[in-house]
């Protein structure tokens, strides 16, 4: 292989990392606080796209309007469901929360599948982020420098929300302890609703990067995507961010790298993931970052 | 067991098969089809409470193990002339070409290479708790899949196998479902089903009573994937088709709702609630299609039945977690104190 194409498959790496990493951090953002796998995430992506793509074709709305009524509603529809299907369960065992959050995500695609049908439907892509750049021989479409830019930026903007303002200090105080933050006069519910509706903000910016990069939505399409971020999130460490976007370059970066090197396994592109995630598990089941939690009596 | 209840038992085990055998002479092939399933979905359920029920392991890998089943089986009972028909991508390899054996032996075959499946990702897996777990599995079962579409030798990759000889019948269904039952049962009631609930309960309480945790959580994956393949072949069998597709997570989305609406840790839960979700998925199909009332015609939805059922799921879980049964059990006696006047002899209300 040469290094051109060596360089092509990595560009193409990192971007795909990107993304992973912007969704991935929804999850640990809310694993963190709940101690739960929100698996209606992958669901919540999807939504954002479409709810993009009727902004752009039913209401003819310029893109960049469009992509920022799906980010709110879609940050809304996070908070919505905590409400409905996460908080009433609170205290319940953890399996009940966890079979209600499987009840969420299927409600939300067969909702879908309803509302949209089943046909894949083509996102239209605005022409600033389809040009080709010519870096000496490999040609890169424009946007595949924009991932990455974006996930940093957002990277760097959470990492202040969480450590430098109030908000982000009631973040800390639930995940750390819910009942004493409570006591501390921290309102929980509200601190929970705001971690669900900025997770799945982010994971709504993931999804209308996800959807330029791969023009073709269903609804089903927030099902793999979801996994294998669950997966990056606790690659890096589940509960910690800045793991998350490591976990997310990992899986993105080895995931492309895998299917160049090894044409013949590229049918097991899918299953890598799960590999790893396996492997992590096993080696380091806190991942790169966690810290041990150990259980008390 | 008090001998009126071994009386009460054999005689509804005779009226369940004299019921069974007017089924199988009187109803049409759909409404069969359906007990069919019912009988399966039963096998499956009772297989999943072992471990997520009476254990407290959530595991979501069971459309793994069902597929690693039909695909033995079916592979076991294909004849010759058949698989060739099927594999014309890639012949099929040799051992498996000519071998063609009777549905019993294969479907056994199929459980003990489903529980070897089982009991090679338990090691690793069982290791891990909670959510973990649940991920690890469906991530297993994932990679199952994605094995199965890819080995084209073995399973003929996406292409799935056709023709598959259609030996599941009526007695088959409800004869396995009622070895599973009898099986769990004993299972449930003898001092390793005590463990197993110890852990569910409280696995560090457990483990300082001198239980071996992995052991036995070891001994309930396996089982449960045993009886996972059995349905798996059952399924197979039944439908004459089966491709990688079919064993995608939403199949064991459909044996989850049906154990938590039973109750998660009942037997008898689980078999009504087996019989409640594959008729009403039958009976709700009204809803996917066009309906024609004579003077209105009704535009149905595609997949809105599936939109029922999730919103079910989270209804159970959120309102009645306890499901239809939660973890109590159906018993002669209970009935028998309810209908007569004699006060209960334990006493109090059970």
């Amino acid at each position: 292989m040469s290094l051109d194409t060596f360089l092509q498959h990595l560009t193409n790496g990192i971007s795909l990392g990107s993304l992973y990493a912007l969704i991935a951090i929804g999850y640990t953002m809310v694993y963190g606080i709940l101690r739960l796998i929100n698996f209606a995430h992958g669901d919540i992506f999807m939504m954002a796209t479409y709810f993009a793509f009727y902004g752009v074709t039913t209401f003819m709305l310029p893109w960049y309007f469009s992509f920022l009524i799906a980010i709110i509603l879609t940050g809304a529809l996070g908070i919505l469901i905590e409400r409905t299907a996460y908080r009433p369960l609170r205290g319940a065992p953890k399996i009940s929360i966890m079979i209600s959050a499987i009840g969420a995500s299927f409600l939300l695609e067969n909702v879908a599948i309803v509302m949209f049908g089943g046909r894949p439907k083509p996102f239209p892509t605005p022409e600033i982020f389809d040009k080709m750049v010519q870096i000496g021989n490999i040609s890169v479409q424009r946007l595949t420098f924009v991932i990455p830019v974006v996930t940093f930026v957002l990277l760097y903007l959470l990492l202040y929300l969480i450590n430098h303002t109030k908000s982000g200090m009631a973040m800390r105080a639930v995940s750390k302890d819910y009942e004493t933050a409570g006591l501390m006069g921290i309102d929980v519910n509200k601190t929970i609703s705001f971690t669900f509706g900025i997770g799945s903000m982010l994971a709504s910016v993931g999804a209308l990067l996800w959807a330029l990069k791969f023009p073709s939505l269903l609804p089903l399409m927030g099902v793999m995507p979801g996994l294998k971020c669950f997966i990056a999130a606790v690659i890096g460490g589940i509960g910690n961010v800045k793991g998350a976007v490591i976990g997310g370059f990992i899986l993105g970066i080895g995931e492309i790298m895998l299917v160049a090197f090894f044409q013949d396994l590229s049918g097991y592109r899918d299953a890598f993931a799960f590999v790893m995630l396996i492997v992590i598990l096993l080696l380091k089941p806190t991942g790169i970052m966690g810290e041990k939690i150990s259980e008390k009596v | 067991m008090k001998k009126r209840n071994i009386i009460l038992t054999i005689i509804s085990m005779l009226i369940l098969i004299v019921v069974l055998f007017f089924i199988d002479k009187n109803l049409d092939s759909y409404n069969t089809r359906i007990l069919n399933l019912c009988a399966i979905y039963v096998i499956l359920a009772l297989s999943m409470n072992l471990v997520n029920g009476f254990t407290g392991l959530f595991s979501l890998g069971h459309a793994g193990f069902m597929a690693v089943g039909a695909y033995t089986t079916a592979l076991l009972t294909m004849s010759p002339d058949m698989k060739a028909q099927n594999f014309f991508l890639a012949p099929i390899i040799k051992p498996l070409a000519n071998l063609t054996l009777p549905f019993f032996p294969a479907l056994i075959i199929a459980g003990l290479v489903s529980a070897f499946v089982g009991y090679l990702i338990a090691t690793p897996v069982l290791r891990l708790k909670g959510d973990y777990l649940a991920i690890a599995t469906l991530g297993f079962s994932e990679i199952i899949r994605v094995v199965f579409t890819n080995t084209q030798t073995l399973t003929n990759g996406a292409l799935g196998l056709k023709g598959i000889p259609d030996t599941t019948n009526i007695w088959w269904t409800f004869g396995m479902a009622a070895v599973t039952v009898i099986i769990i049962t004993s299972l449930i009631n003898s001092s390793y089903g005590r463990a197993l609930k110890a852990i569910r309960e409280d696995e560090i309480a457990a483990e300082s009573m001198g239980i071996n945790l992995f052991k036995h959580k070891v001994l309930a994956f396996t089982i449960g994937a045993f009886f996972a393949g059995i349905g798996g072949g059952l399924l197979g069998n039944l439908l004459g088709t089966i491709d990688p597709l079919m064993f995608r997570f939403i199949l064991t989305f459909n044996i989850l709702l049906i154990i938590v609406l039973g109750g998660m840790g009942s037997i008898t839960g689980s078999i009504i609630a087996a019989f409640i979700v594959t008729i009403a998925g039958e009976a709700l199909r009204f809803l996917d299609e066009t309906m024609n009332l004579g003077f209105i015609t009704i535009q149905g939805i595609p997949g809105l039945r599936m939109v029922v059922f999730s919103a079910l799921l989270m209804l159970v879980v959120i309102f009645f977690r306890h499901g239809l049964m939660g973890t109590k059990e159906f018993s002669f006696d209970k009935i028998i104190n309810k209908f007569s006047r004699k006060p209960s002899e334990k006493g109090g209300d059970q």
